[in-house]
């Protein structure tokens, strides 16, 4: 019987086990986390901040789940593998054999390198601790400055603020996450945050945190601002927590090697999810992806091959869904430095009347009062898009730019600013998919 | 012609209420859990969502809560019949993630 041992219970662990269970039903797995809430959605922990959700909700399974996958959970801090015996090392003292290890222990919040890091009031949203934390604070604190250009930093901002906190939001450039949105796109994020009170501080860096009698009182900016705060948010990064690889004869680079099957160069021994770095025979290079999607099917995968069905797995397109300053957006494809790429032109379609119209029978969500599409297109292909608001077409969008198809039919009627492009991809998307479009159009026929 | 000239909303949201089920594009998904934290009638929306399966719970009333709540964009409404996505098969061809087949 093989035992299976899964360092981490986030997405890609617990996909691992689902994987590893639906091709050996009677192997014997065992999940280590350091953490005590086990596997919770990571990417809620906003949404829990804002109020959206209980902390109860942010558990997608049920003790039954687990049981129903016969997999044996261990509440510790796995601290040391040892690769010629097939064997972990537990803080607590017990040591696992395993047949086939997989390591999913994801990634950690940078820390801000700058006096006054460790004074209480400072915060980072890494896990649930850090949620619970930061709920505690906002309870009883006014004011909060947040540092970082990325979703995270965001996510903080908008937590502290419907928490009813004044923020303060530091931005190191002239604008909002600059190297993926457009001009456009960051003002329109940073006009919803202004609205919604939060002062932003452009070219702003964090110099030194302030404190008095071990607790944040302010923080003191590059330029020499003085800004008096309870709370200092920071989200400048994510690190893989690749530590237990160390001295262990495992390869590691940015996070823990892997080749496309997930295997790491020790042939038991696995990695997927924020940790992994995994190579892409498609472009030829190793990968971190530190999203909830590439972390679950890489643990899936993984699982697949860990169980003796070997699969690899492809990357794809880009893919990232978030939430920015209440406006759902898409991300699919290349979008940052391409402008410069003489042979790919940047369509960029503000609001219009066509989103609202789209029929609800395909609409996912309507009625947001900014709606923006931006499409990347080359020769013959879209090579990335960015939809901001109205998702309706986001699928038809993701279809085209992962199945590279030829776009050429349409490609006029993209770049003729009269018309909508909206209408024509959808028109296009009618066209193109056999199963879909031609069903939705038969919806809207009868 | 237009998609959007094709028919009115008023008789969209109709058909909807009649024949149509709320159903998940599971690569959006990341499990918050909203969906099922606002469903009216207590449907475990979001592990419909990881097996990327369409509700297909005889009680849902396709309120449409779920859809409108989802920060991610994971839900939409389809008429019966029309959904083709699955997990497995997904990840059995990892390419098409997310796409019809």
């Amino acid at each position: 019987m093989t035992k299976y041992l899964i360092i981490g219970a986030g997405a890609a662990g617990v996909s691992a086990i689902e994987a590893i269970r639906s091709h050996d039903p009677t192997g014997e797995i065992t999940q280590v986390c350091e953490e005590s809430a086990g596997y919770y959605s990571r990417p809620g922990l906003a949404y829990y901040l804002t109020g959206e959700i209980t902390e109860d909700c942010l558990y997608p399974f049920k003790e039954t789940d687990f049981k129903r996958l016969k997999v044996q959970h261990i509440n510790a801090q796995a601290k040391r593998i040892i690769p010629n015996e097939h064997r972990v090392e537990l803080q607590n003292g017990q040591s696992l054999f395993y047949n086939r290890l997989l390591i999913a222990t994801g990634a950690r919040a940078t820390e801000a390198k700058v006096p006054g890091n460790e004074l209480e009031g400072v915060v980072k949203l890494d896990n649930i601790e850090d949620a619970r934390r930061i709920l505690k604070f906002a309870h009883r604190r006014r004011t909060a400055v947040i540092v970082g250009g990325g979703i995270t930093a965001l996510e903080l901002v908008e937590g502290f603020r419907s928490r009813g906190l004044n923020v303060h939001y530091f931005l190191r450039g002239d604008r909002y996450w600059s190297n993926l949105l457009d001009e456009t796109e960051s003002h329109i994020v940073e006009h919803r945050l202004k609205e919604e009170g939060i002062q932003i501080h452009y070219q702003t860096e964090l110099a030194e945190i302030l404190g008095k009698r071990g607790r944040v009182t302010g923080v003191l900016t590059t330029d020499g601002n003085k800004i008096n705060c309870d709370i200092v948010g920071i989200a400048i990064g994510i690190q893989p927590r690749k530590g237990i690889a160390d001295d262990t004869g495992i390869m590691i680079d940015r996070g823990i090697s892997v080749d496309e099957f997930l295997n790491t160069n020790i042939p038991d021994i696995y990695a997927a999810g924020d940790v992994a770095q995994v190579y892409d025979p498609t472009v030829g290079k190793a990968i971190l992806d530190s999203l909830w999607g590439p972390a679950r099917r890489q643990g899936y995968i993984a699982g697949l091959n860990m169980a003796g069905k070997k699969m690899p797995y492809y990357k794809g397109a880009a893919f990232n869904v978030t939430r920015l300053a209440g406006l759902t957006t898409t991300i699919i494809g290349t979008l940052g430095g391409r402008e410069e790429d003489t042979d790919v032109v940047g369509i960029v379609r503000g609001d219009s009347e066509s989103w609202r119209q789209m029929p609800d029978a395909i609409a996912a969500q309507a009625n947001f009062n900014v709606n923006r599409l931006r499409v990347l297109v080359s020769e013959n292909h879209f090579v990335g898009a960015l939809l901001m608001g109205d998702q309706t077409l986001s699928r038809a969008i993701h279809h085209i730019i992962i199945e590279k198809t030829d776009i050429s039919p349409i490609r006029e009627r993209i770049l003729n600013p009269s018309l909508s492009i909206m209408d024509v991809i959808a028109d296009f998307w009618i066209e193109i998919s056999p199963v879909h479009g031609r069903k939705e159009h038969a919806t809207i026929k009868s | 012609m237009s998609l959007r000239n094709l028919f009115s909303a008023e008789n969209t949201r109709r058909q909807v209420i009649v024949e149509g089920l709320v159903v998940p594009e599971f690569s959006r998904c990341v499990q918050c859990g909203i969906c099922a934290y606002h469903c009216p009638i207590g449907i475990d929306v979001r592990r419909h969502a990881w097996l990327g399966e369409p509700i297909n719970d005889s009680h849902c009333l396709t309120c449409g809560e779920c859809v409108a709540r989802c920060p991610r964009g994971v839900l939409r409404f389809e008429r019966s019949g029309l959904f083709s996505e699955s997990f497995e098969s997904t990840h059995d061809n990892n390419e098409n993630e997310g796409t019809p087949k």
